[in-house]
């Protein structure tokens, strides 16, 4: 239990916890404007991995090279999960927005179901490999081993978080998607069209989640149908655990989660690895029933 | 429909036609095949797993994302001491108050820090502390104390434990079957109508606590927290009663699980099967029992239902070949049947006539 491993397992905790971070994001924009838990966010990110894994593999097989097939399959996997998620917005969740809370967390549910079998239809049930196209030929710091690859995702990562908060900060859209988490109704009064801002933020949060599918499945190598269950019910943890409905919080809490899963390898056997996230989910709560970074809310009678 | 049932005359005629169906019904389903009288009475536990968490969600409000985890702490209450797993043996009487008792307790302990947790955070912690009980019983078959070498085997991991002891009446076996006038009457077909009997007796229970004192502090509470408690209500007590009686009824209907199947692993408490009994009761109509009923036995028999219609061998016939696995065409439908009922009926199947607000109304 040598500062060396400590110093090893933070590096991969922050690796992970980048991707933790991504996912959260999705999940923690849309519950912003319609406090939804969008359940199905986990496949998108699936469908974006094995989308991404199947086109480069097929571009590679037409001889182009690899690193811009690559390039070309996060596009087009992007695009996908983009339509994706704006599709079951529009047609699971947007009818039910007047509903009672709970309507729509049940065909949240049933679109994640259906999304899989889907996902099993087109790609299969296989585990797949994905192409090792960014190398993960190990490079020594002081004690500490970190693969290109690994760097790759975590610059990618703290790019896009940041490239998120200007859109969100700084844009006229950004002022818009706000505004309509604040109050929807108002917000259309200002003369902002609600179903386009949630529509685009579907967009981007689908967007986000196949980056992050992409980054789990070079990092682990493979990718198959069920992944975007663990990691969707992971991210989610995260950020809630952040404070779910904020940006920062989300990213705070994806990778407090990696750095605590990781680190707490340390202590316990892998196999209660997952416990571990629970249990500092639970103590966050207990203590900070708003999340880390949460606002409290005032109790509305 | 309910005009119909207005009518005295009427109502008795359709309750005792009701109750010469659920009489016979095991013996219909027997004809097909014993399978089939598994399916029911899984249906009839998952009707009490349903009406079990109908009380935390439907009627105190409160959403839980990890009801199964009773159901779990029922099922190895039984099967550790009624197998030989330990060699231990113990009967009915003492296993199944026990596993109740024990589900509870687990229900006080996650309910008692989550207290002041609202909506969905409820939700998130609820579901982590369903897969903590999951994982565990998946790892506690290598635990050693530290400083000691010897490794105890708890739950026998994810091979499940086997083995397991049916109900037995002071020395009848259930699982036997019995022949009465030269009938044969299954041990199954036997389970059948335990496990009615409980339901029965459950609905009984849920019904009345609904309309008792706690039973409207329970309802006071998920319209309004604040005004509850302005009211006068113990909120803090309130909830934890909530709770507790949630995972009661899924102790009992673990125990139940595990003396009918004689096995249980970790694989049948996932968080999907949490996922489903909610489905169940939003499904069907929150905080209206005849909703809840109908929307447990909806979703349990209608994958098996499905799974009869799209086999391989009826593809073959309309089609000329086999278009779909069974099992990807079977989840399809269901999910799509999920999403559609929502759709079209935003409030549940059979909503309750009376109900206003939802589960965490008022925590928006």
């Amino acid at each position: 239990m040598s500062i060396d491993v400590l110093l090893q397992q933070i590096v991969n905790g922050l690796v992970v916890g980048s991707v933790y971070a991504l996912v959260a994001l999705g999940y923690t924009m849309v519950y912003g404007i319609l406090q939804l838990i969008n359940f199905a966010h986990g496949e998108i990110v699936m469908i974006g991995a094995l989308a991404a894994l199947f086109v480069t593999n097929a571009l590679i097989a037409v001889g182009v090279p690899p690193a811009l097939a690559l390039v070309i399959a996060i596009l087009a996997a992007m695009i996908i999960c983009a339509i994706v998620g704006v599709s079951v917005e529009r047609i699971a969740y947007r009818p039910l927005r007047t509903a009672p809370r709970l309507a729509p967390l049940i065909t949240a549910i049933g679109v994640s179901i259906f999304l899989q079998q889907i996902a099993i239809l087109v790609f299969g049930r296989n585990y797949f490999t994905f192409p090792e196209i960014i190398p993960k030929t190990p490079m020594q710091f002081g004690a500490v081993i970190v693969t290109p690859n690994e760097i790759v995702i975590f610059v990618t990562s703290l790019l896009l978080m940041a490239g998120l908060l200007f859109l969100v900060n700084k844009t006229k859209i950004g002022t818009a998607m706000r505004a309509t988490a604040e109050d929807q109704k108002v917000a259309g009064l200002m003369g902002i069209d609600i179903n386009k801002i949630i529509a685009f933020t579907f967009a981007i949060g689908s967007g986000l989640g196949a980056i992050a599918g992409v980054m789990v499945a070079s990092n682990y190598g493979q990718a198959h149908y069920f992944m975007g269950f663990m990691l969707g019910l992971k991210a989610f943890t995260a950020a809630v655990m952040g404070g779910i409905g904020n940006l920062w919080g989300a990213m705070v809490g994806g990778l407090i989660l990696g750095l605590v899963e990781n680190v707490g390898l340390m202590f316990v056997r892998g196999d209660y690895k997952d416990i571990f996230a629970f249990v500092v989910l639970v103590l966050v709560l207990i203590f900070r029933p708003q999340g880390l970074i949460g606002e409290k809310v005032a109790e509305r009678a | 429909m309910s005009a119909l049932l207005e009518n005295k005359r009427n109502q008795i005629i359709a309750f005792v036609a009701l109750g010469i169906f659920l009489l016979i019904l095991p013996f219909l389903a027997g004809m097909i095949g014993q399978a089939w009288v598994r399916i029911l009475n899984i249906t009839l536990l998952y009707v009490m797993l349903a009406l079990g968490l109908n009380v935390v969600v439907g009627v105190a409000g409160l959403l839980d994302l990890g009801y199964v985890a009773f159901y779990a702490v029922g099922a190895y209450t039984w099967a550790l001491l009624a197998s030989n797993h330990f060699d231990l043996s113990y009967p009915f009487w003492v296993l199944l108050p026990l596993g109740a008792f024990l589900a509870a307790l687990a229900g006080l302990m996650l309910g008692a820090p989550v207290l002041k947790l609202r909506g969905d955070y409820l939700a998130i912690v609820t579901l982590g502390f369903g897969e903590i009980i999951r994982i565990l019983m998946n790892n506690l078959d290598k635990v050693s104390l530290p400083g000691s070498d010897t490794v105890y085997n708890l739950t026998n991991g994810p091979r499940g434990v086997t083995g397991i002891d049916g109900l037995n009446f002071f020395g009848f076996k259930v699982r036997q079957g019995i022949e009465v006038f030269g009938f044969q009457i299954t041990g199954l077909q036997l389970y059948y109508f335990v496990f009615l009997a409980i339901a029965i007796l459950s609905v009984w229970m849920v019904y009345n606590l609904q309309h008792s004192r706690l039973g409207r502090a329970w309802q006071a509470l998920r319209e309004d927290e604040i005004a509850a408690k302005a009211m006068g209500i113990n909120v803090r007590n309130v909830k934890l009663a909530a709770f507790a009686f949630g995972a009661l009824t899924g102790g009992l209907a673990g125990g139940l699980f595990a003396a009918m199947q004689g096995f249980v692993s970790p694989e049948s408490f996932g968080l999907l099967e949490s996922v489903m009994i909610l489905a169940m009761v939003v499904l069907g109509g929150m905080g209206h029992i005849p909703g809840v009923i109908l929307g447990a036995v909806l979703l349990a028999a209608m994958p098996e239902v499905i799974r009869y219609v799209a086999d391989e061998n009826v593809q073959q016939k309309v089609f000329g070949l086999v278009v779909i696995a069974p099992e990807v065409l079977r989840n399809l439908i269901f999910s799509l049947a999920m999403i559609l009922i929502m759709l079209y009926r935003p409030r549940g199947l059979w909503p309750s006539p009376d109900r206003k607000s939802d589960a965490g109304g008022s925590a928006k």
